[in-house]
């Protein structure tokens, strides 16, 4: 049942299934084993950026093509509820509205693009993204009667869905709207990222797999390359809008920083290749290792630069701002070292 | 040679659509310019709309040249290259911020003078991190498009990062030098010194890069490997030591277009590099991946539609290049003007 | 045969999982025109690409001048005087006809006695001389591409099928630069399928099959013995 639940694709790793159960049942219980907002905030932001870079992976490790574009359908789908919230007033109604269309035009937007720059020459795909994602970034900070500008938006969701909704005490927590919040949040990834895992595993998945290997042995085969490749660039962009709204659910605030910043873009990268490309429980593992340093390192680094002050570039170099560069040597290192992550390590040693 | 038979030339007759085609590109830019005229209306704003453009274009071209040519040489794609504009503008403004005395002089020799130290010690600066980039972060990943573009923005972010260790974290204002502030009249439109400057870098670079790219030998050997890297190889040349070089070189330009764009701006951030890297991709793709006149001409074509744009409908002028680059690759999906590929 | 310029022994190549070569061994005599012959795809065009290193010989040695070109570069290779013709050409057809043969004398400017004497065998380069290459008809191409190799002397010459789909005055203009060539003492390993070719040019014949040298010898042993070329090749050459 549950080998079914994960299509067959089970971690092969007596390691990686130990931390994948215990990612999981954190997760679940994650309202009851842990105290304190900043805990469930965590949680609920290592859900998402699970479902936004196993997303991503199915174009990065399972397609073989690059995309800078994956927060800029993230945040469609994060403006899309934003949006309707706003205007369709706070409301249930307002929500799958807003998930809806957000997911909709990340499916349009990326079918353009896709058969747009994929058609002439995978390498372009790259650039192109890049180059869209920086022109939206910009549109949405400039047109802010729409969009709030820089500041963003901030908006209201059903009251069910915040703190203000009592509900009485489980297990001697106070069971509140926002704990129902994160619930919603944490079946929803959970049942995308086995709808993904599902596609990764399904015949589809399988020539998205061939074409990274071997694009012209593919289409030598009898397979359009192009369609299957924009097909996985939709389904991508669709998930990352899908994860975007539940960010703007749980958020109740979108703006530029938060959604489409090119540091999120990075932290995608990072989260995928340290957790291991092509593997979809890289996206797991990447996600969690990330948002708790991202939540919990910097504070480290913090100490470390006020205990070696008075060396002057130590402590410029572990400075809390200057965590973004050890990721970025760490990426490197891993690219160059550990192509397959994590995932790919603890596996092998598995087999071994 | 009265021993070889004689065999009639076959050389096929290029007709005049053929020809047009060819030169299109070329004339997409007047085509504009014109067009620019007729919807701002104004001659004066245009004028100083099209100096702007032209300046602009002069500086997307410097840093996207070599960004081009590694392409076309190696089909290596740097992710990074921006990282080397961002750090030829710091280490440039702060050679101009030292020399204060210089700058602030109301004398064109000196205020030159530490202008051209400035981009002498930036483009040393970026061409010898060039070489290094080149043998730490894309050596290993020749041939693989998908882990050179990982580790390249690996090496971005890690460049950028260690200029705010080394810099600080914040912006760095700068002033021209005294004789580049302000404008000279011409017609009624005011053009700004320092744009006429650029414009004047450029096109001086461009000429001095299409007569190596013509006239010497190295610059035979580089483009006849973007066409046929092999054949080069076979007929002796170490195709991977030019590759190193022109790497070089497109860093140090890069560091030139990092300078220059610093000035423009009068303001630089570590960042700076990383978002005209959006320019310099769409010039890229829209010049023709490898083709040196086709960014140039790219280059141009942004420049100028975005000031144009700018000042009729502000809000659009980021979007036109994507505009322009949809429509470009509508009409010619490899780019305006495509390199040949043997094979 | 005492002092071969080129000695291949036991070559074997792979390209991905196919083995094109399987244990090559032949000798080219120094200035001599040495035929490759066999029929399509018996792995005459990987050999010369496999003595100038553009595949990798997965063992076995390749000696030119008693010195294992094995472990060299590609550049490296030429540079010891070997000139390449490819089976595709290898034209730089952005380039003009002049800058071509320029980029031919890689070890310095192209030599003008020379360029003379290249432009007095191949009349329609100095036609073309500034022209782009990619404009030339594919006779003038081929010639460009010989030109091109022998703009600087060097002292073996791998050509790959020169005469493939040319008009027979051509592949006289190329015949008889050939013999100048070898006039000069120079070495030639040539592929050909052309039989009429072989014969007038040939010295000495390998002929291969299935990644392998099933024959050695003189050119005009073979071409005198149908039923040898029949057993060899699988069809008389004269037919074509």
């Amino acid at each position: 049942m549950i080998v079914r639940l994960i299509s067959g694709d089970t971690p092969r790793s007596p390691i990686l299934t130990a931390l994948l159960l215990l990612i999981l049942i954190c997760l679940a219980g994650a309202p009851f084993l842990f105290e304190g907002v900043r805990a469930l905030d965590t949680a609920a932001r290592i859900c998402i950026f699970i479902l936004l870079v196993a997303g991503y992976d199915l174009l990065l490790g399972y397609t073989g093509i690059v995309s800078f574009a994956h927060t800029m359908f993230f945040g469609m789908g994060a403006y899309g509820v934003a949006l309707a919230s706003t205007h369709m007033g706070r409301g249930f109604d307002a929500l799958l509205v807003g998930t809806v269309l957000g997911a909709l035009a990340a499916i349009v937007l990326a079918l353009l693009i896709g058969l747009f720059s994929l058609r002439v020459r995978a390498i372009f795909f790259a650039m192109i993204t890049l180059a869209v994602a920086s022109a939206v970034a910009v549109l949405v900070s400039q047109f802010s009667d729409i969009t709030g500008g820089e500041d963003g938006l901030t908006y209201k969701i059903p009251r069910v869905l915040t703190s203000a909704n009592r509900m009485g005490e489980v297990m001697g927590v106070k069971f509140t709207g926002k704990i129902l919040n994160y619930y919603l949040i944490f079946f929803s990834s959970l049942a995308l990222f086995l709808l993904l895992l599902r596609i990764v595993n399904s015949p589809f998945g399988r020539v998205l797999q061939a074409i990274r290997e071997n694009d012209f042995r593919a289409e030598a085969i009898g397979y359009r390359v192009v369609w299957y490749r924009t097909a996985a660039t939709c389904l991508s962009a669709a998930t990352a809008a899908l994860a975007g709204s539940l960010f703007a659910i749980w958020l109740r605030y979108v703006g530029p920083d938060t959604t489409l910043s090119f540091e999120i873009m990075l932290d995608i990268l990072l989260m995928v290749v340290i957790g291991g490309m092509g593997t979809m429980y890289g996206a797991v593992l990447g996600a969690v290792l990330f948002v708790l340093a991202q939540t919990y390192l910097q504070n480290l680094m913090g100490a470390a630069s006020h205990a070696t002050e008075g060396l002057p570039l130590i402590s410029e170099l572990v400075d809390p701002d200057r965590w973004l560069m050890w990721l970025g040597i760490l990426f490197i290192l891993s690219v160059y070292f550990f192509p397959t992550g994590i995932v790919g390590r603890l596996r092998r040693q598995g087999t071994t | 040679m009265t021993a070889a038979p004689d065999h009639r030339p076959t050389f096929a007759d290029v007709s005049l659509g053929e020809r047009l085609d060819k030169a299109m590109p070329f004339l997409l830019i007047p085509i504009l310019v014109v067009l620019g005229f007729f919807a701002i209306g104004a001659p004066s704003s245009w004028l100083t709309l099209t100096v702007s453009g032209l300046a602009m274009g002069m500086m997307i071209f410097i840093m996207a040249s070599g960004l081009t040519l590694v392409f076309g040489l190696m089909d290596v794609i740097n992710f990074g290259h921006g990282a080397f504009v961002s750090v030829g503008a710091f280490v440039g403004v702060s050679v101009l911020i030292a020399l204060g005395d210089w700058t602030g002089a109301t004398s064109l020799l000196l205020n030159m003078s530490a202008v051209f130290l400035a981009v002498v010690a930036a483009m040393t600066v970026t061409g010898a991190l060039g070489w290094v980039f080149e043998r730490v972060i894309v050596k290993p990943v020749y041939g693989a498009h998908l882990k050179q573009i990982l580790v390249t923005v690996g090496g971005l972010i890690v460049i950028e990062q260690l200029i705010h260790v080394i810099w600080g974290p914040d912006e760095i204002f700068i002033n021209r030098p005294e004789m580049l502030k302000g404008a000279i009249t011409f017609a009624g439109a005011a053009m700004e010194k320092y744009r006429l400057l650029a414009v004047g870098i450029g096109a001086v670079l461009f000429i001095a890069m299409r007569m190596i790219l013509r006239r010497t030998k190295i610059g035979l050997i580089v483009r006849a490997g973007v066409e046929n890297g092999p054949m080069v190889e076979a007929l002796g040349y170490r195709l991977r030591v030019v590759f190193v070089g022109v790497f070089i070189a497109g860093s140090a330009l890069a560091g030139l277009g990092g300078v220059m764009w610093g000035l423009y701006q009068e303001v630089i951030t570590a960042g700076m590099g990383e978002r005209m890297m959006v320019l310099v991709f769409i010039v890229a793709i829209i010049g023709g991946l490898g083709s040196v006149e086709g960014a140039f001409i790219g280059a141009l074509l942004v420049g100028l539609l975005q000031n144009y744009v700018a000042f009729l409908e502000p809000k659009l002028a980021l979007v036109s290049n994507i505009a322009l680059m949809t429509a470009i690759l509508m009409w010619r999906p490899q780019g305006m003007l495509p390199v040949v590929k043997a094979k | 045969m005492s002092d071969p310029i080129l000695t291949l022994k036991d070559v074997y190549t792979d390209i991905a999982q196919y083995h094109i070569l399987q244990g090559v061994d032949f000798e080219v005599p120094r200035g001599e025109v040495t035929m490759l012959l066999g029929r399509n795809g018996v792995g005459k065009t990987t050999t010369l690409k496999t003595i100038m290193g553009q595949w990798t010989a997965k063992s076995g040695e390749i000696l030119y001048n008693g010195q294992d070109l094995k472990r060299l570069p590609v550049s490296a290779r030429a540079r010891t005087g070997i000139g390449f013709v490819p089976e595709d050409m290898g034209i730089f057809s952005d380039l003009t006809v002049e800058e071509n043969m320029v980029l031919g004398a890689s070890s310095g400017p192209l030599d003008p006695k020379r360029k003379e004497w290249l432009l007095g065998a191949f009349p329609a380069l100095g036609t073309f001389w500034n022209s782009e290459a990619g404009n030339l008809s594919g006779g003038q191409k081929q010639m460009l591409s010989i030109a091109r190799a022998m703009a600087e002397d060097r002292e073996l010459y791998l050509i790959d099928e020169p005469t493939k789909g040319l008009a027979p005055a051509i592949i006289a203009t190329m015949a008889n630069a050939l013999r100048d060539l070898k006039a000069q003492g120079r070495s030639i390993l040539l592929v050909e399928q052309n039989f009429s070719v072989a014969k007038a040019l040939g010295d000495s014949a390998v002929v291969m099959d299935d990644g392998r040298v099933i024959w050695t010898g003189a050119m005009a042993e073979l071409a005198s013995n149908k039923d040898l070329q029949e057993s060899l090749m699988g069809l008389s050459m004269e037919a074509h």
